[in-house]
């Protein structure tokens, strides 16, 4: 007899969104950031704002896509994109076309607390069922895992250095709303300094 | 070079996107019905002024079986030019490579978003019929 599919209720207590990622940052300084719009860009600025770090301030559901091209076009160096439940369900196709793609050295972190923080907290699929690292590792990413554990970031940073993914992390975090930091949202401004980090021009 | 397949075309405009941030050019290839899948994706070249190339193949403008593909079909360009881009468009064979050519200057060199419209005439009727 089959067994029914396992319906993911997320099982507190869940991880402090500020701390993780200001550590996991910390543990993989030579990575190349991408974004998510929102807490995700807030959060990653305020781990210190970086040459390396690309923040979107729109284009939702393009996090995955922006870093899947910087990660082919960069293979040398990890590339790790940080963003948000709504996010990567807006652009939850960019799984499937990583799966295809296999890059090494693309890392997707996934900020999970199941609602649309921006908007207002209305919940999200993810808290409705919907199994994000059952779908990346359906898609072909086999190195995908539900984070629960704060003391897990060492070996995430670890796994992001090591470019051997790609690899897919949903870091099931509280709903807590730290206080803004915002990025700049000159778009021109952070691509081109980041593109400078890399030692490009700006075209 | 190296193909991507997308899910929908939108994840192209990341794609392409993305891959100049690392300082490579990159090309999004697709038909006019994807072009308004890329709408809200298109504000990230506007945004951040990124270089962009599309190659569209036409649908819905010429001896066109599926009536389906023409609200599209005849709203491709304005779709594009609503959102930014530069439209070209090349209709006989002896002119896609000077007009594809002008379009990666115009991308590369100037740093523009353009898209080169390759019309429905130029590629051929479908064929239907499957034996």
């Amino acid at each position: 007899m089959a067994t029914a599919p396992e319906i993911t209720t997320n099982p507190q207590p869940r991880v402090s969104r500020r701390p993780f990622v200001a550590r996991l940052l910390e543990l993989v300084p030579e990575a190349l950031v991408v974004t998510g719009l929102g807490a995700p860009s807030y959060d990653v600025f305020a781990a210190g704002d970086r040459d390396e770090n690309f923040y979107l301030w729109g284009a939702m559901g393009g996090a995955v896509s922006v870093g899947l091209g910087l990660a082919l076009a960069q293979p040398e160096r990890s590339v790790l994109v940080i963003t948000g439940d709504g996010e990567m369900l807006m652009g939850i196709g960019s799984l499937a076309t990583v799966g295809v793609q296999q890059p090494a050295n693309l890392s997707i972190v996934v900020l999970d607390n199941g609602h649309y923080g921006e908007t207002g907290m209305q919940p999200s699929h993810t808290s409705q069922g919907v199994d994000l690292a059952g779908i990346a590792r359906a898609s072909g990413i086999a190195d995908s895992s539900k984070i629960l554990d704060p003391a897990e970031v060492g070996r995430l940073a670890a796994r992001v250095a090591a470019r051997s993914g790609p690899l897919f992390a949903q870091v099931l975090i509280d709903t807590d709303e730290p206080p803004r930091a915002l990025p700049s949202r000159d778009g021109v401004h952070v691509k081109n300094r980041f593109r400078a980090a890399l030692g490009l021009e700006p075209f | 070079m190296r193909d991507v397949v997308l899910t929908t075309e939108e994840e192209g405009v990341g794609v392409v996107a993305g891959a100049w941030l690392g300082g490579q050019r990159a090309a999004l290839l697709m038909q006019s019905s994807g072009v308004d899948n890329c709408v809200n994706m298109f504000s990230l070249l506007d945004s951040c002024r990124f270089p962009f190339l599309a190659l569209v193949t036409m649908r819905g403008e010429y001896a066109e079986f599926n009536p389906w593909q023409s609200p599209m079909g005849r709203r491709t360009q304005a779709a594009l030019e609503l959102m930014g881009i530069r439209v070209y468009r090349a209709s006989h064979p002896d002119e896609v490579g000077e007009v594809v050519n002008a379009a990666l200057e115009s991308a590369f060199l100037a740093g523009e978003q353009v898209a080169v419209l390759l019309a429905q005439s130029l590629i051929g009727r479908k064929k239907w019929e499957r034996n």
